[in-house]
């Protein structure tokens, strides 16, 4: 698979979720790894970081998961292709930094990606569209085994498998959901539930900015430790971290339709007019509207349908993959007219929002 | 007092101002744009607050690392660990265990690793070290002209390296 042929496939993501699971918008679980015997990435000579590429490369060439996937060089990908693999979430921004001696392995369904020479030799991640973590870690346990059937890892029976960063130690396991929380946003919840979250040890951070006021309502939280506890274990709590989150979202949604709902209809009415009309958009504003017509889609005022239109646009209204589809390269400010235009032009096929449909279904 | 505080990094002002709590202890991280741009904060797919982690379980320990300990494998100093953050190379982690170990107690749940283990590359790396050992004594038996010897080990190298190859082709 070619570089260009895998950039106008859509991703994983952007499959449609089902309603059940909609506040996830997409389950990631990576691993670290590294080759015994050799310097981490940060501080190997470039001699050896590029044997490292070759022998991970041909590994990865091996396993049936990349079967007829894509594997290159860091120094093959140019700088807009970097930003793409970037949003969709296969490569790192650490790693579209690099100059070389670094690669990436993307399986041909875009579900899973091995980045080399990154902080470590090896990051191998899988990506579920929806709540899916116990299948992520099942496809990418199993990846893993494939791999380390050729690839001597660097492991401990104390410490686990070592890492450039201490703090990935044990298992080397990160498992994260993309969330979608409009309601604990609206109803200022969302700082409240971050602490929460802290104290059971668990990570959150906003997708499109920082903090509890992430543009878009998208978050992504994630387990903070790794060593002293099995990948189980670990898969089990954050599952059950979700899960409390899911139903915090669902009770923040009902108690906002009880007590505000004319207001939260306005902010979802007011969405859809501008994304049918607006010529300038930024990308921060654009998901923000985004966000609010997922959150009509999931209170019934718009088709079940609709949502994964939404879930691409979340990716494809992102710079990167704008410029991308108008080949060419833009100044910020050409590129909001450019995303209000292509937002204008998907919007004008919706159904204006049924809000007396809210709460039939 | 708040517009005081510095980058922990670069010692500019301040203004990203991150607070993680692990095991019940509270760690405070305070950068400036660039430097948490640099470390991955604002990084929308990046996972770690790996560095920051690391500087901040690093202060309450105050451990003042010796220069002196250099890593045998790669060279790495603690000194080096303080200013990066990372290691130099899997075995770092044998040379500086003493300044590791109680850094992870704050770090993780526990301090043994309870997870999976790759048994196949550890079964190939120890009949890797088995040869390895069995081809110095030989060395030493024929410099020493203990042939018999040198005659044992070489048999034993050749059954090791079968066994392996065996065990290797058997599911
Ligand atoms: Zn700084
Ligand atoms: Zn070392």
């Amino acid at each position: 698979m070619t570089l260009a042929s895998l950039i106008d496939t859509p991703s994983e993501l952007t499959d449609s979720a089902s309603s059940k699971t909609a506040i996830v918008l997409m389950t990631r679980i990576r691993l670290a790894r590294n080759l015994a015997g050799h310097a981490f990435p940060g501080w190997a000579d470039k001699t050896e970081r590029a044997s490292i590429v070759e022998t991970c490369r041909q590994a990865l060439a091996g396993t049936t998961q990349m079967k007829r996937g894509l594997s290159v060089g860091i120094e093959e990908i140019g700088e807009l292709e970097r930003q793409i693999l970037v949003e969709r979430h296969l490569i790192s921004r650490e790693l579209s930094g690099a100059k070389d001696s670094a690669g990436v392995v993307i399986s041909r369904d875009q579900a899973f990606s091995v980045m080399i020479n990154e902080e470590d030799h090896l990051r191998i991640q899988v990506l579920r569209a929806g709540f899916q973590l116990k299948k992520a870690w099942s496809a990418i346990n199993d990846f893993d085994n494939a791999l380390e059937s050729t690839l001597d890892y660097a492991f401990s029976p104390t410490l686990g498998y070592l890492t450039a960063c201490p703090t990935n130690l044990g298992t080397g396991l990160r498992g994260s959901a993309m969330m979608h929380l409009p309601g604990l946003v609206l109803s200022n919840q969302m700082e409240k539930i971050v602490r929460a979250v802290n104290q059971l040890g668990m990570v959150v951070r906003g997708l499109f900015g920082e903090g509890s006021d992430a543009s878009g309502s998208i978050f992504q939280i994630s387990n903070q430790t790794t060593l002293g506890e099995s990948e189980e274990d670990i898969i089990k709590r954050l599952q059950a971290v979700l899960q409390s989150i899911i139903d915090h979202e669902v009770n923040a949604r009902e108690k906002l339709l009880e007590t505000d709902g004319s207001k939260l209809f306005d902010k979802i009415g007011r969405a859809f007019g501008i994304l049918q009309n607006s010529h300038l958009l930024t990308s921060s504003e654009a998901m923000n509207l985004l966000s609010l017509v997922r959150l009509g889609v999931d209170l019934g005022m718009f088709a079940e349908d609709r949502r994964a239109v939404v879930d691409r646009l979340f990716i494809e209204a992102q710079p990167g993959h704008l410029q991308h589809a108008q080949k060419g390269s833009f100044e910020p400010e050409q590129r909001d007219r450019l995303r209000a235009s292509r937002l204008r032009h998907e919007f004008s096929t919706f159904n204006r929002p049924d809000f007396d449909n809210v709460g039939k279904n | 007092m708040a517009s005081s505080l510095k980058c922990e990094i670069c010692g500019k002002p301040a203004t990203v101002h991150l607070t993680q709590i692990v095991n019940n202890k509270v760690y405070k991280v305070d950068l400036c744009e660039a430097c948490a741009k640099a470390k991955g904060v604002t990084d929308p797919s990046g996972f770690s607050l790996a560095d920051l982690l690391v500087k901040a379980a690093l202060q309450p320990e105050a451990a003042a690392p010796t220069a002196g300990t250099r890593c045998p494998d790669c060279g790495f100093t603690a000194l080096d660990f303080k200013k990066h953050g990372r290691f130099g190379c899997p075995s770092c982690y044998e040379t500086f265990k003493e300044m590791v170990n109680p850094m992870l107690e704050n770090m993780h749940k526990g301090v043994a690793h309870v997870g999976k283990v790759p048994h196949s590359a550890l079964s190939r790396q120890s009949v890797h070290d088995r040869i390895a050992k069995l081809e110095t004594e030989l060395a030493e038996a024929i410099k020493t002209e203990r042939y018999e010897d040198a005659a044992r080990f070489r048999d034993e190298i050749a059954q090791v390296k079968k066994d392996a190859s065996a065990a290797a082709t058997t599911p």
